[in-house]
């Protein structure tokens, strides 16, 4: 495999409401802090995670160019998923060795309609969108499969939403109650960015993050076909990203729902020392289509910084769980 | 500057009409049975058989057989998530349960709602049956939502009676009407009973004479009753055992024209009689006892 690395990594002040940016508005800034942080104007492959219903716009991606700057023409590719999956296509395109370097981002505004009704829309059209199966019913399954124990949730909630307003780009939530207790991630706007270097051009940085290893794995659709209350895609996923080939120091995961952490953890064979969403993770702030990039940012950026060694990355994608992608982030090979 | 609101807008974004698609053969079996309220699975190459019916075995990837088996209608729920507020797009408009529900003879769960009236009549392990639409048209929602199996009926009871009061009764309810309590003397126990009566309780002996007692008495012991009764004035009211002057044993009655707090054992009471035009052989000709003002009387053990 050609090494990969993460050199520059920038996301939004996110916000809980619609802070009147368009999506390329959003991301023309994030664009600009990497381009910076990365010393790249220009990249050898561009790709990019969003979803058009978001915002009701078709072809939201085409516009979001502009905040780029297509001119003259680049290679540029998208996906209709989390940043993170079009990450992992930015990986792929350098394994071919003739370009060096990659622009990956993802942005989404939750703002503009009803999320828990447009996740909908993503359920096969035949046995379960015809119900009106929403996002929190759906999840709502899921954690009546896992049957977690209510303490150690709301302790998840606590700690995401501390953590959360101790990170300047996270959303500023106060301690869990009854009434607001946190158990889903909040409405979000927001975008992110991630510059990705290969072979001899990762010498040109002098603290790297390695990605030693990247996988996806994805199980059946159909809610009723696997086991809810574990993710067997995302332990193979770790296991072909290497995440037991050494120690974790962080781990930042897509918890849309707080009962997912127990199962990814479990999934992933985290060790107990290992620390979980530092960035308050999704629970703090969740930028739809953003938010699993965000956790290889966040993660990459604390080998950047040098305050991790190795850490995990997690995102996910479908309903509860249903495909998962984990990295490794390491400040050596 | 302008503000956010002033060019804020609301936009739609819809297929009029609906999106069509087609259904392939496995699914298509599938919503065809569904139309005549039958559901169906479908079997893989290792015998299982999947519910809903996917045209590839989620295991293994390899194309399913072309074997259909009737399940159900009936199966046991799984997992299950209480919706207390349904959103508008949700099959049912009041609280009812999503549920993961294991159809008889299915090897694995469909995603459907359980209207089970209650959250608490939700549980693992529940039977639930599928309650069809008259109109049905080849889709999921053929089925309006499943329902827990029969467990419990509600079983109606009412029978019609003509009661009279008896002798006894009877001619109490007489003196009633009279404006006096007519009591039984037994001759054996030298006891006097009120309501009157033909025949002593301790003795068995006949009662031959009938005597008239006093209209007042002594509270000997009373509760303040909380629920309304169609008997009782308002609430909360007091119903007490009265020993009227002359007798060995209580009364039950109501006690008015005294807050409910100050009522005490002991208390001296008279009867509160309906105007003599206004009797009838009722004891409804009493209205309650009423405080006469003395002081309380000394009570026997």
């Amino acid at each position: 495999m050609r090494e990969v690395a993460i050199v520059a990594f920038a996301q939004t002040v996110h916000t809980d409401h619609d802070a009147g940016l368009t999506e390329p508005e959003l991301l023309q800034p994030v664009i600009e802090e990497v381009r910076a942080k990365s010393g790249l104007r220009r990249f050898g492959f561009t790709c990019s995670g969003s979803c058009d219903y978001l915002a009701g716009a078709p072809f939201s991606f085409v516009s979001a160019l502009d905040s780029l700057g297509a001119w003259p023409p680049i290679s540029e590719s998208h996906v209709e998923m989390d940043g993170a999956f079009a990450l992992y296509e930015a990986w792929v395109r350098l394994q071919h060795g003739d370009v060096d370097s990659a622009l990956v981002y993802g942005f989404g505004k939750t703002s503009m309609s009803d999320l828990r009704e447009i996740m909908t829309l993503q359920l096969d059209p035949y046995y379960l969108a015809p119900l009106g199966l929403d996002q929190i019913s759906f999840a709502g399954l899921q954690a009546s499969a896992r049957g977690a124990d209510r303490a150690e949730l709301d302790a998840i909630v606590r700690r995401s939403r501390a953590d959360g307003r101790a990170n300047p780009y996270a959303l500023n939530l106060p301690d869990p109650t009854e009434e607001d207790d946190g158990h889903v991630a909040p409405i979000t706007d927001g975008a992110a960015a991630i510059v990705l270097v290969a072979g001899e051009e990762i010498t040109k940085y002098p603290r790297p993050a390695y990605i030693t290893g990247i996988a996806h794995r994805i199980e059946p659709h159909y809610l009723g076909m696997r086991n809810l209350a574990q993710s067997t895609s995302t332990a193979d996923a770790a296991t072909a990203a290497g995440v037991g080939k050494g120690p974790v120091d962080v781990a930042e995961l897509h918890t849309q729902f707080s009962h997912e952490e127990p199962i990814l953890r479990e999934a992933l064979g985290l060790p107990e020392d290992t620390v979980i969403n530092p960035s308050g993770g999704p629970l703090a702030a969740n930028p739809v289509m953003a938010t699993g990039l965000i956790r290889i940012g966040e993660a990459a950026q604390r080998v950047l910084d040098g305050t991790a060694r190795r850490a995990v990355a997690h995102a996910t994608s479908g309903p509860c769980l249903q495909h998962n992608l984990v990295a490794v982030l390491s400040s050596e090979v | 500057m302008t503000t956010e609101s002033e060019l804020s807008a609301t936009y739609v974004l819809e297929f009029p009409g609906g999106y069509t698609r087609t259904t392939g053969p496995v699914i298509g079996r599938f919503l065809t049975e569904l139309r005549d309220a039958r559901i169906v699975g479908v079997r893989t190459a290792d015998q299982r058989t999947l519910v809903p019916p996917l045209e590839y075995d989620p295991h293994t990837g390899d194309p399913v057989t072309e074997e259909f088996v009737q399940v159900g209608p009936a199966g046991t729920v799984a997992e299950w998530v209480w919706v207390q507020a349904p959103r508008k797009n949700h099959p049912l408009d009041r609280p009812f349960a999503w549920a993961l529900i294991k159809l008889d003879g299915a090897d694995t769960t469909l995603v459907h709602a359980v209207d089970a009236g209650h959250k608490k009549a939700m549980r693992p392990g529940l039977r639930v049956r599928p309650r069809w639409r008259a109109e049905r048209i080849g889709q999921i929602t053929d089925i309006e939502c499943f329902v827990p199996d029969v467990t419990m009926i509600v079983s109606p009871v009412r029978a019609e009676y003509t009661i009279t009061p008896g002798r006894a009764l009877t001619r109490f309810l007489e003196g009633v009407r009279d404006g006096v309590f007519l009591a039984g003397h037994c001759a054996t126990c030298d006891k006097v009973y009120v309501p009157y009566r033909i025949s002593c309780p301790e003795c068995g002996s006949l009662i031959a004479a009938e005597r008239q007692v006093s209209d007042t008495g002594t509270i000997t012991t009373f509760a303040i009753n909380n629920l309304p009764d169609p008997r009782a004035p308002q609430v909360p009211f007091v119903s007490a055992y009265i020993l009227l002057d002359g007798a060995d044993t209580p009364m039950i009655a109501l006690v008015g024209d005294v807050p409910a707090h100050e009522v005490r054992q002991g208390m001296r009471v008279r009867a509160v009689w309906l105007p003599e035009s206004e009797r009838t052989l009722a004891m409804t000709n009493i209205k309650w006892f009423a405080p006469t003002g003395e002081p309380d009387a000394e009570l026997e053990n």
